[in-house]
């Protein structure tokens, strides 16, 4: 037992940090809101040059040949630094479904895809057909979507993209037009019902991840916030009624992050039981974000009511992706339906 | 990272699993349930039990060998619970001395302290109780007024002055008077030993001058008044001190420095060692059951209450990996600060959420005692949690920790 980060994992996320300081300050994720699709190519080619976006790329095709605990720590960093492009999407559901797509169609979709993906060159979104709309379809390069329990690959020219109005300027959806044929079609039947199911727990935690890490930003601004607003003479920080509230959000996401860790390690390994993990993971994250986000709002008052304070672009974030890929309550159904199909005690 | 246990953490956790389902009391050998721990007959089946560990040396595996462990690692010891509380065993009725005095004594004893009380808090030969709580200093503990004085020469009884000892001067001889009341002390009625912060120097700032004393409850001075907690049982009692003399070995660690020794005990208590995950895993593990038997009887009920299962289950097991993780930093070389405070709020509201979704799955049901006149192993277990939030340093005191140790936030 070994529940740790290695050296070389936790200077990755250093290094992510580092480059999101000086290329994703509120300035920029403004600037993404007001863009064409809501993120930005250089930003997404010079993460590629780190090797963010071809992280779990294998090295053949020039990426970096690693896993999901490895990507984990950049996904939470994403989410603290509000990181607007598409790299749960890209990293941690697509690349995986072409490194196990089967027959001529996999080795065609690899051969076409992963080394534009490994340089920053391609963006992928994925749909299912129960969403009213997929995230980050108006930017991506390849689309996997869902339809009648089979999964398709359809390139950007195929389809039609009608852009759905939505809160959170850096997170775009849209509804996508296709046709499905046996051109687009990657897997079928019950192979598919697989993979469309590491799909959605590779979202749970990626989308977890990322949730943690928004959390735990808005903490930190409240808490900052706390320390420097006065009121009654003493920064408002002082205050049992603030700190209490901190301090249990503080807790939910204290708790929520090793969930989300094991989520990305079981589902590396293979585990049984990565599905029941994976859903325990976005339900302490979902939960973890809303009362971030609620509680940072609070704390914050009527200056964080406003479009101007960049309270928002973190508080958005937190409830369109809470309710994304299954909201909390969602996946503690789940969670239960799981252990009640085990056998009982 | 690699969340598996190792082969040899597998063995260990066979032998544990193996010897317990040979020598846990239990009905079907005749040897249990134990009497509640806090009736004068349980106590002493409890006292038994630990002896009969410490026999087999799985009392305290993690000690080093001379006092009566197996010198095993943080992981082997969580394994041990887990296996001890999923067969069931009794409660530990040495825990105040084992998870608490016991880490402190670690870090904070001499030598001839370790010796002198460790193997036999390990045996179960002298079970401890906790002497923090005054009528008047509960959250506010550095309001304690129990006070400690030198004893003049020869010293037989008398309050000897009226200067007390002064901070840090330390010194081994001479001897002590205790005056003064503790109270809420779990296991207070029944236990052999207490541990205590008492004012040394009543002149010192409040946090200063503190002494931390172990003392004989049997000794000349000490009297013991047990109150019925809300089962109607004395698992814990008021201890009143009078001119008790206590002989200056019996300091742990420096004069005037009791509060940095107490609040190692209390990091002890809130963090790590004293709720390890296995109780509220076990638990959760338990409510999951409850829940499929009451849907199939009352399925409409038990459906009012499907998400509340869940989330408690998914806590328990949240509060299990969240210590894994730190076990892992512990294990090489980190250290528990503030943070214990944030698994204090974490264990004690998730025990509270366990037992509260028990209850309410069992509906009228819940308040029936068993035929022995006991609260049944869920209204038990509710009982026990209602005071998770209070002890060890109340919720709302664990808040302003974290506001304050952790975030930063100004102090009050």
């Amino acid at each position: 037992m070994h529940f740790a980060f290695d050296e070389q994992q936790l200077e990755f996320r250093a290094q992510l940090r580092a480059f999101a300081e000086k290329e994703c300050t509120p300035a920029a994720i403004r600037g993404a809101w007001t863009s064409p699709v809501g993120w930005s190519r250089p930003r997404w080619v010079a993460l590629a040059e780190m090797g963010v976006v071809g992280l779990t790329v294998p090295e053949e095709h020039g990426g970096m040949g690693l896993g999901l605990v490895d990507l984990v720590l950049l996904l939470e960093e994403a989410g603290r630094s509000g990181l607007p492009e598409p790299l749960v999407e890209t990293a941690a559901l697509g690349v995986p479904v072409l490194l196990d797509a089967p027959g001529k169609q996999g080795e065609a979709l690899r051969a076409r895809w992963l080394a534009p993906v490994a340089d920053g060159g391609a963006a992928i979104a994925v749909g299912m057909s129960s969403m009213p709309a997929v995230p980050g379809a108006e930017g991506a390069d390849l689309l996997l979507l869902e339809r009648d329990g089979d999964l398709h690959a359809v390139p950007a020219a195929a389809v039609t993209i009608t852009p759905r109005p939505v809160l959170v300027g850096s997170r775009r959806v849209a509804q996508v037009g296709w046709e499905p044929s046996p051109a687009t079609l990657v897997v079928s039947g019950f192979e598919a019902a697989g993979v469309l199911a590491g799909i959605e727990d590779r979202a749970a935690m990626g989308v977890g991840a990322v949730l943690v890490g928004v959390a735990d930003r808005l903490i930190a601004m409240a808490a900052h916030y706390a320390q420097e607003r006065k009121q009654f003479g003493k920064a408002i920080g002082s205050f049992q009624a603030v700190k209490h509230h901190l301090a249990d959000a503080l807790v939910r996401v204290e708790f929520a992050r090793p969930v989300v860790y094991r989520a990305a390690w079981s589902l590396s390994e293979g585990d049984p039981e990565a599905r029941l993990h994976a859903s325990m993971a976005k339900a302490m994250a979902s939960e973890a974000a809303t009362v971030a986000a609620r509680t940072a709002l609070q704390v914050h008052g009527a200056i964080g009511y406003t479009w101007e304070h960049d309270l928002h672009l973190w508080m958005k974030r937190a409830w369109a992706l809470a309710a994304s890929w299954g909201d909390a309550a969602a996946h503690r159904a789940r969670v239960l339906e799981l252990l009640l199909a085990h056998p009982s005690a | 990272m690699d969340l598996r246990f190792t082969s040899e953490q597998e063995r260990f956790r066979a032998e544990v699993r193996s010897w317990l389902e040979a020598n846990v009391p239990s009905p079907s050998r005749g040897t249990g349930p134990l009497p509640s721990l806090d009736t004068a007959a349980g106590f002493e089946a409890h006292r038994e039990w630990e002896r009969t560990m410490f026999d087999a040396r799985w009392s305290v595996v993690s000690w080093p060998e001379e006092y009566g462990g197996r010198g095993a690692g943080l992981f082997e010891w969580l394994i041990f619970e887990e296996e001890y509380y999923r067969a069931g065993a009794p409660t530990r009725v040495g825990q105040n001395g084992i998870f608490l005095l016991a880490p402190t004594l670690f870090e904070f004893g001499s030598p001839e302290q370790k010796a002198r009380y460790l193997p036999a808090m390990a045996s179960g030969e002298e079970i401890w109780c906790q002497g923090w709580s005054e009528p008047d200093a509960g959250s506010d503990l550095a309001a304690i007024r129990s006070r400690a004085e030198r004893s003049t020469a020869g010293g037989t009884g008398g309050t000897g002055g009226t200067g007390g000892g002064t901070g840090g001067t330390g010194g081994t001889g001479g001897t002590w008077v205790l005056n003064g009341q503790k109270t809420w002390c779990s296991r207070g009625a029944f236990a052999d030993w207490i541990f205590g912060l008492f004012r040394s120097d009543p002149e010192a700032e409040r946090h200063r001058g503190l002494t931390y004393f172990l003392v004989k409850m049997d000794s000349p001075g000490v009297t013991v008044r047990p109150i019925a907690q809300l089962d109607g049982e004395t698992g814990f009692a008021e201890v009143f001190f009078e001119d008790v003399e206590v002989p200056a070995a019996q300091v742990l660690g420096a004069v005037g420095e009791g509060w940095k020794v107490a609040m190692a005990t209390a990091g002890s208590e809130r963090g790590l060692s004293l709720r390890s995950p296995a109780r509220y895993t076990e638990a959760a593990a338990r409510l999951v059951e409850l829940y499929r038997r009451r849907a199939a009887t009352e399925p409409a009920g038990a459906a009012r209450r499907a998400d509340a299962v869940a989330r408690a289950v998914i806590d328990a097991e949240a509060y299990r990996l969240h210590t894994y993780w730190t076990a892992t930093r512990v294990a090489r070389g980190g250290g528990v600060g503030p943070e214990a405070s944030m698994n204090k709020l974490f264990w004690s509201e998730t025990d509270l959420a366990i037992h509260t979704t028990a209850l309410e799955l069992l509906g009228d049901e819940a308040e029936m005692l068993g035929d022995d006149g006991r609260p049944p192993p869920w209204l038990d277990g509710f009982l026990f949690a209602l005071a998770g939030p209070i002890y060890a340093g109340t919720n709302e005191i664990q808040r302003n920790v974290v506001a304050e140790r952790v975030l930063g936030l100004p102090r009050s």
